[in-house]
């Protein structure tokens, strides 16, 4: 955990003043909507379909039990009780009303969490790995400099008022969890061959309208340079992204428009110039960022406890290890992942019971810690194995153990047309409707490994471009359609989805995605090809041929 | 249901309402022939002519203390006088979520 100082909690508690006044003169008529607009994104404050979302930021997706609850009593408090954990580490609350807003964030505030920067065109919470710090063969924690970035970047003026929103994720493990190739500014932690700590910098990808999978822009910038780097990325974005038309404005376009070799040359120039500008790190200031965060007392552990020895006679409880615990940097301890993504229920979805209860378990058996994952689920990052059984027990009455992590039913969906003022369609009753078609575990794990993803519009906050299986809700006539994409991935070998074939209606989706994953299972060449595998080796035909031929 | 918020020009092409959100709490709301805003669909002003609707909608607009982000939205009109939401995106907006928030 990373422990907020004086300097942190005044700038928090400032910026909650700041928006109380904000409010009341809106609620007054002194401040018009189109003067509060700018403000209440900056807080994170959106005006959807039903009433305000409030989206809360929670860095580098960790959180502990004391912040948790208190995001269980926002949502019982302020929201219908519940939240929604989003695919950007933050988590959305539906039904806030403005009038109690500056209570929520002032309670938020007292437990070190705020929602600044959560919208507008400015530097979006920076992301990271949920399994950052605990997960086996990293090269470093990479929260550690995903705190850096978001001191630098938090209410910098230079980065408050950018052509359009701009995301930056990390991370330090081989395999990318934090999809770092979709994002404005992605950041790989490696050594270089002198054993030396220091970051690959993507730029330009993302997804919405107009996908792009991130560029290497430099496969080496030290880390005492990266702040300076990434500033000299920005100005160039700055000095040129597009103001003038907002489907132009991300980076990914500048970085499209003008080719990555010249993009890179004129980041050179910006970064020569500033010759560090003030901004490289040395060590105390490194070593001071690594110094609040607190890391668990770890205890002396075997690798296979007798605990979890009796437990493996229990195959339900096997099916849960195998598929939802992960191995842990430290002998004898595990992740764990919780699934969000119960059969029948809104992907991502936590009840304020839920997370009151996560909290309990995560003091009891993680240290008191909780990670979110972009796929929309929490973990538990230090379980002792020997707590594994009992844990076990306790998710599984909380509806919380289901072991589809990583399968068919462990979707990824944005809010969809249930909630969201952009939506074209709904996304959450398709997402629904799939788990229940897949239900059956035995089922789910001879499919393997496969992601579905669910945008309800173009802007494709539910992924859709990356998912092995994409949806994507587009309107036709006044009808809810959905195009099908298959083969994408958001991984370290990411890459953009292909389309199948034209838009088949709201009530045909589930029986298509079911022909795909026959045609898919027909098709493998071995139980351990995985679905995108399978497209990769023979392409989109096959599978457009099942599901158009008989449609 | 492509959003109103990307609409440049909206096309009265049958009765229509003008609707938004409530300020203080954000809840759905329709503006009534009173100058007024309500949360029942039923005491909506209808109108039927592009002239109308804009001239609702400038009146709506204006009230902003009143709720926010004000638009022109179909209706269906039944008989008896009932007043329907005219697509999806409204129905939801007027019933609620279309989901099971538990899972069944």
């Amino acid at each position: 955990m990373y422990a907020y100082d004086e300097l942190d909690r005044t700038l928090i508690n400032e910026r909650v003043s700041e928006f109380r006044d904000q409010v009341k003169r809106r609620l007054s008529g002194e401040l018009t909507e189109e003067e509060f607009k700018m403000l209440r994104l900056q807080n994170g404050v959106y005006l959807q379909l039903h009433a305000y979302m409030f989206r809360v930021a929670i860095p580098y997706g960790t959180l502990s039990s004391k912040q948790l609850r208190r995001l269980a009593h926002v949502a019982r408090r302020y929201d219908r009780g519940y939240g929604h954990f989003t695919t950007r580490q933050n988590i959305q609350f539906n039904w806030i009303k403005l009038a109690e807003l500056p209570d929520a964030l002032a309670e938020l505030a007292e437990v070190g969490i705020h929602a600044m920067q959560t919208s507008g065109n400015n530097m979006r919470n920076v992301t990271s790995d949920q399994w950052a710090g605990v997960a086996p063969g990293e090269v470093e924690d990479p929260r550690i400099w995903s705190e850096i970035l978001r001191q630098h970047t938090t209410l910098h003026p230079e980065f408050s008022f950018l052509p359009r929103k701009f995301k930056i994720a990390i991370t330090a493990s081989e395999h990318d969890r934090a999809a770092i190739k979709i994002h404005d500014i992605g950041l790989r932690l490696h050594k270089n061959a002198d054993g030396e700590t220091g970051f690959e910098v993507l730029v330009g990808g993302g997804l919405g309208r107009t996908p792009f999978i991130a560029k290497t822009i430099k496969p080496f910038v030290a880390g005492r340079d990266i702040l300076s780097y990434v500033e000299a990325i920005l100005r160039v974005y700055n000095q040129y992204g597009r103001r003038d038309n907002i489907y132009k404005a991300r980076i990914k376009i500048l970085v499209h428009e003008l080719g990555i070799e010249k993009f890179a040359k004129e980041v050179d120039e910006e970064w020569k110039q500033m010759d560090g500008g003030g901004l490289t790190l040395d060590h105390s200031v490194i070593d001071e960022v690594r110094a609040r965060f607190s890391y668990p007392a770890y205890e002396k552990l075997p690798h296979m406890p007798d605990e979890l020895k009796q437990a493996a006679h229990d195959p339900l409880f096997e099916r849960w290890r195998k598929n939802s615990v992960a191995p842990h940097k430290v002998q004898g301890y595990s992740i764990v992942t919780l699934s969000l993504k119960p059969v029948g229920g809104p992907p991502g979805d936590a009840t304020a019971d839920q997370m009151d209860a996560i909290a309990d378990l995560a003091d009891k058996y993680s240290f008191g810690e909780i990670r979110v994952g972009h796929e929309q689920n929490l973990a538990l990052p230090h379980v002792a194995k020997r707590n594994l059984p009992q844990l076990w027990k306790a998710l599984d009455r909380l509806g919380l153990a289901t072991p589809n992590v990583n399968l068919v039913t462990d979707i990824i969906a944005c809010p969809g047309l249930d909630y969201c003022s952009l939506a074209n369609a709904r996304s959450i009753p398709i997402a629904q409707e799939l788990t229940r078609r897949f239900a059956n575990h035995d089922t789910a794990e001879m499919i393997g490994r496969l992601h579905i993803n669910i945008s309800g519009c173009i802007n494709a906050c539910g992924h859709h471009h990356v998912g092995h299986i994409g949806i994507l809700g587009v309107e036709k006539n006044g009808e809810e359609f959905y195009q099908i994409t298959i083969g994408g991935r958001a991984d370290e070998n990411a890459q953009m989805g292909a389309l199948i074939g034209p838009a088949v209606p709201y009530a045909e989706v589930a029986d298509v995605i079911e022909d795909i994953v026959e045609a898919y299972l027909a098709l493998r060449d071995r139980p351990e090809e995985l679905f995108v595998d399978t497209v990769k080796r023979l392409g989109v035909e096959p599978f457009k041929e099942r599901v158009y031929a008989t449609r | 249901m492509t959003s109103p918020l990307e609409q440049k020009k909206i096309k009265i092409t049958g009765p229509s309402v003008v609707t938004g959100n409530r300020t203080w709490d954000g809840a759905v709301v329709y503006r009534t022939a009173k100058q007024g805003w309500s949360t029942a669909l039923s005491d909506a002003a209808i109108v039927s002519t592009s002239d109308d609707a804009r001239a609702l909608l400038a009146e709506s607009v204006a009230d902003d203390v009143g709720a926010v982000g004000a638009y022109i939205a179909p209706v269906e009109l039944r008989e008896g006088g009932m007043v329907k939401p005219g697509n999806l995106r409204e129905h939801i907006r007027s019933k609620g979520l279309t989901i099971d928030l538990l899972p069944a």
